[in-house]
């Protein structure tokens, strides 16, 4: 890692798991107090970076544009609220040992796919597990019949679209429309207290950091470069003797646990579950926040989760009918005008800066091939190639 | 009590009546002069005897004196001492008067006008009205029975299937044997063959058991299977039922088969409507275009207006807005679509993933807009009369005319795209920028008139998919969501370049849609359309049509 994003890093993730917390526990009243209501807006902020560092690596390295990946958050999850879900026990509204959707639909016994979920262990392991193996088949499949670009994409819009459909089924004893919710407590600590939420944030951010520094070490071993390779010419590096689907199937999977993950912290801060995270406009949705942070940067596509984020949950409540506008502009704006979003547009804006600063003799030193490296240039190929 | 007695021997003794060969009772018989004095009375129960008494006299006379004394247009009026029942007519105001027309009761000869003061209304109350009500409907179903318009004459020999009233007998013979259309003599035939399966005598009960199996009708099933069962009928009435139900059981299977045949067709033009513009486009730009959708809503949505301004401006034509519609809405599709390719999507060719995204973007604008301006809830788009109704083909199947005007409009629309790609110079332009950009652009074909030219062509063929939408769904701001990830399911399956392998992949899908749509379920059958999707592209990556050769993505 470069020795100036190694300082940067570390300095982010000494802000997010130290500062912001310790500001979160001072006295209410105080000038840096962080309000629990915003630490806990964070911590969804950073869970979804955490499936946003996933889809960069897919999209922006390897080139595999995936518009499925609410499916892995929504598995993640899932596999989380059920757990929970199981926890209320006989606290819940109708006292029964099972979840409330589950007396309303007049089952009697708990389905047999909820049984291990009583247990924390299987569940963490599933949280892992679940979308490793769902990501594996379907990559197994898609990526082995050489299914690529466009039409690698919109089959998985398609499997956002079906496993949204059915997890909206009653029948799947998951809830419905409704999904899952109400929680009362997280391997036994009270969801309610501020406490608890302090400790689910620190965790969220401990695991984006890791996170990073997992992804970013990918990028850096001869795989990671494999994979730039698969992005900018696929056909090539099947030439050369690679395998571009084992490599593409590797990255599919990390990016598909990542996004279980970050579904699995996002449950229990957020304190409710429903299929609304997991069809078409969700996934997409994710996808815009990479692109507008900058692909194939890491970094940026933290930025962009917090970023557009950000902004979602301002304008949602201050002008609601505007957000559908404002993200149909960000998707155009950031293929249109900042290719390589926001990080690649102030990365241009600081060059020129200097270079001006530096005057016309320190201009040809200063003139480097900046970010613009080879992001465009895989994804725009001759036209006849089309 | 007494009364209810009385109602119950008139009924018998009318239900004898068809019997002793039609003999209706008098005009004043004492049951009727009876009941129109307990008719001024205040006993609610000889009231509603009295309307019975009446009614059951089928006197068309008494009939209309009914639905007079349900409209409250009956007064009483007393005449040398003795109470008269008269029935109003025109009201008008003479001098301070409030004068009335007035007629007789029965007969309805005029008896001159007099002061409103002079009369008192004889009251309708709720519990009469009802019981006024089926004597009024049967009337009217008789009379339907007599209506030039077939459509009408078989709905009135439906409601009385549904009746199953015994009196009615005598009016459907006699309907029957004045019928002449196939459909209406079917139903007439079923109603009497229901009718006498539940009221008829042993040997009439196999014969309309046998009768009912010969003309496949479904709604007997219920009634032979309990005359099957039965164990007070007769041997022969049971094997009668039980061979009637095996023939209506070998009609079901092939009517099923004809009406999943049907509905696998319809959904295969309607996603082949909405995919021919999807698959041109990308076949020849490789640009997915996800605000096909949008266009379509945008095309439904063109539709609604036309509708309105027929609604504003002739509404003696308003049948033919549809006819209007369907240019109007190609062209405000492709109107947008061609600002959409050169305002934005043109600077992106050769980089499909990230058109994909813009083209999403645009959706989400196109979306939110049609919703500020129209509102986020449905829009009314009537189908004008000639698409409502259905062709029946045969016993137990109706085709809508909605769906097979949708068939014939998608074939046309093939055959339009087809005409237009191989028959014109334009289309001869597209399929040389189609296999070879950089060449045909050496050769002096401007590329990209051609790229704007056929996105708007596509999205005009989405618009008007979106047209003939609305004659079978809601029209909403997310009309587009709802069919995008179809549509392009068929262009996956389909391949590239090959209008072939859209029309094949369509009517494979949809087919295969509506076959397994019974068994799994709208839901379960979606997904298991899309594991085999994926299963397919396992043995064709590029799907059905794939390119070959040195144009193959290298």
């Amino acid at each position: 890692m470069p020795r100036r994003e190694a300082l940067a890093v570390g300095l982010a993730a000494f802000v997010l798991v130290v500062v912001l917390p310790l500001c979160n526990a001072l006295p209410a009243d105080g000038p840096f107090s962080v309000s629990n209501f915003t630490l806990n807006l964070f911590g969804k902020f950073l869970a979804y970076a955490i499936l946003a560092l996933g889809l960069d690596l897919l999209w922006g390295y390897a080139g595999v544009l995936s518009l499925g990946h609410g499916v892995f958050f929504g598995l993640g999850a899932y596999a989380m609220g059920m757990h929970l879900m199981l926890e209320i026990g006989a606290k819940s509204v109708y006292q029964s040992a099972l979840p409330d959707f589950m007396v309303w639909n007049q089952v009697t016994a708990l389905p047999l796919f909820w049984q291990p979920f009583q247990s924390g262990a299987f569940t963490l392991a599933a949280i892992v597990l679940v979308p490793a193996l769902f990501g594996l088949a379907f990559g197994y499949l898609a990526f082995r019949s050489r299914i690529r670009g466009v039409y690698f994409s919109i089959i998985t819009q398609a499997l956002a679209l079906s496993v949204w459909l059915v997890f909206n089924r009653n029948e799947m004893n998951l809830g419905g429309t409704n999904g899952l919710a109400d929680f009362k407590t997280i391997f036994g600590f009270p969801l309610n207290q501020p406490v608890t939420q302090r400790g689910l944030y620190v965790v969220t951010a401990v695991t984006l950091v890791v996170a990073y520094l997992v992804c970013r070490w990918i990028t850096l071993t001869r795989a990671g470069k494999v994979l730039v390779a698969i992005r900018d010419s696929e056909t090539r590096v099947l030439f050369s003797g690679y395998s571009p689907a084992a490599y593409k199937l590797f990255v599919f999977v990390v990016s598909a646990i990542l996004a279980g993950l970050a579904g699995a912290l996002y449950a229990p801060q957020v304190g409710i579950v429903t299929p609304a995270k997991i069809g078409v406009l969700p996934s997409i949705e994710m996808v815009v926040w990479v692109a507008a942070g900058g692909r194939g940067t890491l970094y940026g596509s933290v930025i962009g989760a917090v970023g557009v984020n950000w902004i979602q949950s301002w304008l949602t409540t201050s002008y609601p009918d505007l957000w559908l506008l404002f993200l149909g502009g960000l998707f155009m704006g950031a293929v249109l005008f900042f290719p390589d979003g926001v990080v690649g547009a102030l990365g241009r804006l600081i060059a020129r800066a200097r270079r001006l600063l530096a005057g016309p003799r320190g201009r040809a030193s200063l003139e480097t091939p900046h970010l613009s490296r080879a992001t465009h240039g895989g994804s725009r190929p001759p036209r006849s190639e089309q | 009590m007494r009364y209810r007695l009385v109602a119950l021997l008139s009924l018998i003794a009318w239900l004898a009546a068809p019997a002793a060969g039609h003999a209706a009772p008098p005009a004043r018989s004492p049951e009727v002069a009876r009941a129109l004095a307990d008719l001024t009375g205040d006993d609610a129960d000889r009231r509603e005897a009295a309307v019975t008494v009446l009614g059951q006299t089928r006197d068309p006379k008494w009939i209309r004196f009914l639905g007079a004394l349900r409209d409250g247009s009956v007064y009483t009026r007393t005449k040398a001492g003795a109470t008269e029942l008269v029935v109003g007519g025109a009201k008008a105001t003479r001098g301070d008067q409030d004068v009335i027309d007035i007629a007789g009761a029965y007969d309805q000869e005029p008896l001159g006008t007099v002061a409103l003061t002079d009369l008192k209304e004889v009251p309708a109350d709720r519990r009469l009205r009802l019981a006024i009500k089926p004597f009024l409907d049967a009337d009217e179903t008789k009379a339907q029975l007599a209506n030039p318009d077939a459509a009408v004459r078989l709905g009135a020999a439906v409601k009385l299937g549904n009746q199953a009233d015994p009196a009615a007998v005598p009016t459907i013979e006699e309907a029957l044997r004045k019928e002449t259309d196939r459909w209406v003599r079917h139903a007439l035939t079923e109603t009497l063959g229901l009718i006498r399966l539940a009221h008829g005598s042993g040997d009439e009960r196999t014969d309309a058991a046998r009768t009912l199996g010969a003309i496949h009708s479904a709604a007997a099933r219920d009634a032979l299977g309990r005359l099957a069962a039965d164990a007070s009928a007769s041997p022969a009435e049971r094997e009668a039922a039980t061979h009637a139900i095996r023939r209506l059981e070998r009609w079901s299977l092939l009517t099923t088969t004809v009406e999943t045949l049907f509905q696998g067709a319809s959904l295969a033009s309607i996603l082949l409507l909405m995919a021919l513009g999807l698959a041109i486009v990308f076949g020849l730009m490789g640009v997915i275009n996800m605000a096909h959708g949008e266009l379509m809503a945008l095309g439904a949505y063109a539709t609604f207006v036309v509708q309105n301004w027929f609604r504003a401006a002739w509404p003696d034509r308003i049948d033919f807005y549809f006819v209007a519609a369907l240019p109007i809405s190609f062209l405000v599709a492709a109107a947008v679509g061609l600002v959409l390719e050169r305002g934005v999507i043109r600077f992106l060719y050769g980089r499909p993933l990230e058109t994909l995204l813009l083209t999403w973007g645009a959706s989400l604008i196109i979306q939110q807009g049609l919703r500020l301006w129209f509102g986020a809830a449905n829009v009314d788009v009537s189908s004008p009369s000639w698409l409502s109704g259905g062709f029946p083909v045969m016993v137990g199947v109706t085709l809508p005319y909605n769906r097979v005007f949708i068939i014939g409009l998608a074939t046309v629309s093939v055959a339009a795209t087809y005409w237009l790609l191989f028959r014109t110079s334009a289309g001869l332009r597209i399929r040389a920028v189609t296999q070879n950009r950089a060449m045909s652009s050496c050769l002096g074909v401007r590329a990209g008139v051609v790229d704007a030219t056929t996105f708007a062509f596509g999205a005009g063929l989405a618009g008007l998919a979106g047209c003939a939408l609305t004659q079978i769904g809601n029209v909403g701001p997310s009309l587009g969501q709802n069919y995008i990830v179809d549509s392009f399911m068929v262009v996956v399956t389909g391949g590239v370049g090959k209008l072939a392998g859209t029309i094949l992949a369509a009517a494979g899908l949809g087919g295969l849609t509506k076959g397994i749509e019974p068994a799994l379920g709208a839901v379960f059958g979606k997904v298991a359309i899309l594991v085999g999707v994926i299963l397919f592209l396992q043995r064709r990556p590029a799907g059905l049509f794939a390119t070959r050769g040195r144009n193959a993505e290298a």
